[in-house]
């Protein structure tokens, strides 16, 4: 059951985006930036979560989830060390998938060649 | 042969490859829902192996973005894009790949200003926006409550 909401909320999710795509002049770039910006509204206002509970890791790949995450970082640091807690909160809760992505980014850059398109 | 405006527009449009947004939302969905649920599938894998729920959603998120950079490098990635369109965008290895895909193009411009520099190109502004609105959202809960 699980497997089967993944899917459908994950898929779900990726249509958003490829309306935008093929409806507005957003590109890849701007549909990435506004779904982070708006998984981190959605988790503030407590919506994120109840997608999460139905639709797991459908929820959680998309980079919506990775806006949620900063937002559930960032109200959850606030409430333990206040001010200082709200600055770092998000950035420390998301730090793991940003150093992989520059750790992993800069290897395979600097291994494999440029493909010619 | 003469053309006027309207002549021209219709050529154009006659020679536009056709943008059916239905099929690429199909594809989209497919996609997209797939690597959901391969995630899903690794993190039912290390959670039966005993480790807690949100450790192996971090460990998930870390095997995607590993993978999808390893498959930009070896140009897979691109090539399932193709079909896969904003199903392969907006789950986290879309990120992965527009971090790698920049950083191996601009890597004749030297290891500091072309590769390190251009792994930003889209990531720069995806943790712009996001790491700020993350803060003011830390703001806000202390001043008005989460």
């Amino acid at each position: 059951m699980n497997y089967i909401m993944s899917f459908i909320i994950g898929g779900l999710i990726c249509v958003v985006g490829q309306i935008l795509i093929d409806k507005t002049k957003l590109n890849n770039a701007h549909i990435l930036v506004s779904f982070v910006v708006s998984g981190v509204i959605l988790s503030y206002l407590g919506i994120y979560e109840k997608v999460v509970e139905i639709g797991y890791s459908g929820a959680t790949i998309p980079l919506v989830g990775f806006g949620n995450t900063l937002a559930k970082g960032a109200v959850e640091e606030a409430a333990k060390s206040g001010l200082i807690g709200a600055l770092t909160g998000g950035i420390k809760k998301t730090s793991a998938g940003v150093g992989a992505a520059i750790l992993f980014g800069y290897i395979v850059a600097m291994v494999f060649k440029p493909k010619m398109k | 042969m003469k053309y006027n405006e309207k002549k021209y527009d219709k050529v154009v449009k006659k020679h536009t490859p056709k943008n059916n947004c239905f099929v690429n939302s199909i594809y989209a969905f497919i996609f997209g829902g797939t690597i959901c649920t391969i995630g899903e599938i690794i993190k039912n894998l290390f959670m039966n192996a005993g480790i807690s729920s949100e450790e192996a959603g971090t460990i998930v998120l870390i095997i995607l973005i590993g993978t999808s950079a390893l498959l930009t490098g070896l140009g897979v990635y691109d090539k399932i894009g193709k079909v896969g369109g904003a199903g392969t965008i907006v789950p986290i290895t879309g990120f992965a790949n527009s971090v790698v895909a920049p950083a191996l193009e601009f890597k004749t411009e030297g290891f500091v200003l072309g590769t390190a520099a251009k792994l930003f190109t889209i990531a720069g502004p995806v943790l712009v926006f996001g790491y700020c609105s993350s803060m003011i959202v830390g703001l806000l809960s202390l001043i008005i409550g989460g």
